[in-house]
């Protein structure tokens, strides 16, 4: 590849220079996480003799006993535990629903042929930019006209309605790459379009399944708004549990228990970008030039 | 009909017409509502006594609703910026053949990971006057020093310019390298051949090349902006005062625990009006091209 002059070839003092820039920059990246893993493993005293910046003078493992299984969140003391498996429960589910509905749709818009595709695609591609405020309180008439408002079916259903325009046109952009003759011979051999469907398309289609999942396993698990609206009190995600535990008017919990209690709500994602690694930039990569 | 719907089973019309309906009702639906609802009294069920645009008329005369589209303009304007530049230098470095590539992308990425919510508490925590930067720096003696912005009305705001950059760095960074990393070669040999200095070949060649590339940043961010919640509430909750409120905030406020349907509608529709005004160039260029 021919590019621009790489480090090797660039002058010394641009190359120190460089290195301090990305050096620098690398640090204020890192800085808030660090000062939460810091902190949460830090005893309440030395937080109160020093700053957020001091390193901890024992490593002590109560913060995060205290965030997973005793801070309060209003009434009810019970840590952010809940809110973790609330959370599991609402994003798996709500995950698996997006993907298939996502590629069936996908794959239907990708064989369908009309003249009026191009405006029903602009019609797709409004909806991804449209603010939720604008839909969340008909959204909330309709849950509640369906009985499933404040419910464990309701926030599921939003998140995968919500998500529908994003996760259709990822699956389409990708379909519409995929040579028609497949689908053609599947049809030859008399499978339905569902069958085809199922048994010829989706098997090939791991690379974007697994793409789509990532990008919505990371927005719905770090969903704050809907899981505050439509999940009701018994299924609140671990995003509004931390706020409450964070802002409990009745005895705040001390710094060290919030921030472990901040950590626990980022490892999941965490997890999942550092295994994923690559399948994560490229989500991000496709998912943001959409249309 | 069964026959009906078993045939059904071998198009995809089926699904693209279901498909679209979901979208129509409860995307251009919900939307249709809410605009009829920006048309009346309502308060705190839906009435339709319909008053023509009076709440658009008084969302002109209230105090917090205009604090929040001057916040939103100037936060916006310094994050799009903010997050351009530092995302762009970072790419053309890590575009160079760096040593330990891999370790910064991760570094400069993992933000993206992470929720709004929890970037929000780290750095309201790390800007926090008595527990953070500013208390480090006093402790290491320069008793003076202050960096108290997050509790300044007048300053409050430029913190969660910092936080959000900090979040969408890498965002701009990764779209920039995709960008800079399918620049033809050729050019690259002709820069250098001309001897072109590198900093004026990227501001007035590479570049200006790259405009889609910008322009999806940009509408990326843009909508960003406009949708912006989870980061308020969790960093500053529209404070001091009302300091660091916006016109998504002041919509979810007034739907769900100011109880004025009407005024909530209304600036909703102002809300997806803008994004639409942001959108139309972007839409316009993408369709042009299509063609």
């Amino acid at each position: 590849m021919s590019s621009p002059a790489n480090a090797a070839a660039m002058p010394r003092v641009a190359v120190v220079g460089m290195y301090a820039f990305l050096i620098v920059s690398a640090l204020f990246f890192l800085a808030p996480f660090l000062v939460i893993l810091i902190n949460s493993v830090k005893p309440m005293a030395d937080i109160r003799s020093g700053n957020l910046l001091t390193l901890p003078s024992e490593i002590t493992f109560e913060p995060w006993r205290i965030a997973w299984s005793s801070a309060c969140t209003g009434l009810d003391c019970s840590g952010i535990k809940p809110g973790l498996w609330n959370s599991i429960l609402i994003t798996v589910p709500a995950v698996v629903i997006s993907v298939l509905t996502g590629a069936l749709n996908g794959y239907a818009l990708a064989q369908w042929r009309s003249r009026f595709a191009d405006w029903l695609m602009l019609f797709i591609l409004i909806g991804l930019f449209v603010p939720y405020q604008a839909m969340l309180y008909p959204t909330v008439k309709i849950l509640s006209g369906m009985g499933i408002f404040r419910s464990y079916t309701g926030i599921i259903f939003v998140h995968v309605v919500y998500g529908l325009p994003y996760t259709t046109l990822l699956f389409r952009n990708f379909y519409v790459g995929v040579p028609d003759e497949i689908s053609r011979a599947a049809r030859m051999e008399g499978a339905s379009f569902l069958r085809t469907f199922w048994s010829v398309i989706l098997p090939i289609s791991t690379n974007i399944i697994v793409v789509v999942a990532i990008l919505q396993f990371t927005g719905i698990w770090n969903d704050y708004l809907l899981g505050l609206i439509f999940a009701g009190n018994d299924n609140l995600p671990m995003t509004v549990q931390l706020t409450n535990i964070v802002n409990n008017s009745r005895g705040a919990a001390e710094p060290n228990v919030n921030m472990a209690a901040a950590l626990l709500a980022a490892i999941p994602t965490l997890i999942v970008y550092f295994v994923s690694g690559r399948y994560f930039v490229r989500g991000i990569a496709t998912g943001a030039v959409k249309g | 009909m069964a026959r009906w719907f078993q045939r059904q089973m071998f198009r995809p019309t089926f699904t693209v017409v279901a498909f679209f309906a979901v979208i129509a009702i409860f995307f251009y639906g919900s939307i249709g509502w809410t605009f009829l609802m920006s048309l009346t009294k309502s308060s705190l069920m839906p009435r339709y006594d319909f008053v023509g645009f009076e709440k658009y008329a008084d969302l002109m005369d209230n105090k917090r609703w205009i604090v929040s589209c001057i916040n939103m303009v100037v936060f916006g304007a310094l994050f799009i910026v903010g997050s351009l530049i530092l995302g762009s230098i970072l790419a053309i470095f890590i575009d160079r053949g760096i040593r330990f590539e891999g370790v910064f992308r991760t570094i400069f990425l993992y933000p993206l990971a992470i929720s709004l919510i929890v970037t929000g508490l780290g750095w309201r925590w790390l800007l926090d006057p008595t527990l953070g930067i500013q208390a480090m720096v006093r402790d290491m003696g320069w008793e003076n020093f202050a960096f108290d912005w997050i509790t300044e009305p007048d300053r409050a705001i430029y913190t969660l310019v910092i936080a959000s950059v900090w979040r969408s760095a890498g965002l701009v960074m990764i779209i920039v390298l995709a960008g800079l990393r399918s620049v033809d070669g050729d050019l690259w040999k002709a820069i250098r051949m001309e001897k072109i200095p590198q900093w004026r070949a990227y501001v007035q060649v590479i570049f200006p090349g790259m405009r889609p590339v910008f322009a999806s940043c940009i509408v990326l961010l843009m909508s960003e902006v406009i949708r912006g919640y989870d980061l308020i509430v969790a960093m500053t909750n529209g404070g001091p005062g009302i300091s660091t409120e916006m016109p998504a905030k002041f919509a979810v406020d007034f739907f769900f625990s100011r109880m004025n349907l009407s005024l909530a509608s209304a600036a909703s529709i102002l809300m997806l009006l803008l994004s639409l005004l942001m959108l139309a160039p972007y839409l316009y260029s993408e369709f042009r091209r299509r063609d």
